[in-house]
């Protein structure tokens, strides 16, 4: 497997459950991932598929591996910008634990890692993408789950 | 976020931080090779860096990768620059970019 090309680390005052249902039910990512959601169903070889509000597809792939509320891995790849499209498929890892402490809190609180890779070498433009996105969704997830509101509501 | 501003204080924290966002996921011994700072030092800096989430790590085989995390610094700057002045900054450091380099 190749070397991950990034890793996102957010502290997120919440239970691991909460933090799996916000990660896979398409009305919570809508509200965090700037109208856009996910159609899955969540299970090992289903197709997973991000969608924009007017319904067209922006990324596809498949779940490589789900074991709520602490790990789930989807394959996928860009599919409405062909030079992204054409550098292939991506892993994207996320792992949810418990950490004894949370370092703004002092407290407890879920440890959300995000993992994502190349399968092929190369991939700089996609990589660009995601790693300018990814960010700015985590603080929306980070700030939805703790206050009930996103900072962002479209894409800035 | 006083953990984020303390860490971010130290010049050679700053530095291992600007060496892992030229080359992402960088072991302690490749971290340690072009620094002037013993293995010693660069460890507990890194150490600090986890501390504040600054520097993520995760474990591959018998090696431990470090990644810059800017999650925390992003966090900064959604907190004192509104989503309407994003855009008048980054002209702004366009701007800075473009002169101090001498490029248009």
């Amino acid at each position: 497997m190749a070397k991950p090309r990034f890793v996102y680390v957010t502290y997120i005052r919440t239970t691991p459950e909460k933090l799996w249902a916000a990660l896979t039910d398409p009305q919570t990512i809508r509200k965090y991932w700037f109208g856009m959601t996910a159609d899955c169903d969540w299970k090992v070889g289903s197709a997973w598929r991000l969608k924009f509000e007017d319904g067209r597809v922006a990324d596809s792939g498949e779940i490589l591996e789900s074991d709520p509320p602490r790990r789930l891995v989807i394959r996928w790849r860009n599919e409405f910008k062909p030079e992204l499209k054409a550098e292939g498929y991506s892993r994207c890892t996320m792992e949810i634990e418990m950490a004894d402490y949370y370092p703004d809190f002092g407290g407890k609180a879920v440890k959300l890692t995000i993992h994502h890779e190349i399968e092929d070498e190369g991939g700089a433009k996609f990589i660009e993408a995601v790693s300018g996105g990814w960010p700015k969704v985590l603080s929306n997830l980070k700030s939805l789950l703790e206050s009930g509101n996103v900072a962002f509501e479209t894409k800035v | 976020m006083d953990l984020v501003f303390r860490a971010l204080a130290d010049g050679s924290r700053r530095e291992l931080l600007d060496r892992l966002r030229a080359e992402n996921g960088q072991t302690l011994g490749e971290l340690c090779q072009r620094l002037d700072m013993t293995r010693q030092a660069v460890s507990k800096h890194l150490a600090i860096l986890e501390e504040a989430n600054l520097v993520a790590t995760i474990k591959r085989g018998r090696e431990k990768l470090h990644y810059l995390n800017p999650v925390p610094i992003h966090e900064i700057g959604e907190r004192w620059i509104g989503k309407f002045e994003r855009s008048r900054l980054q002209a702004l450091s366009d701007m800075k970019k473009a002169l101090e380099t001498g490029e248009s």
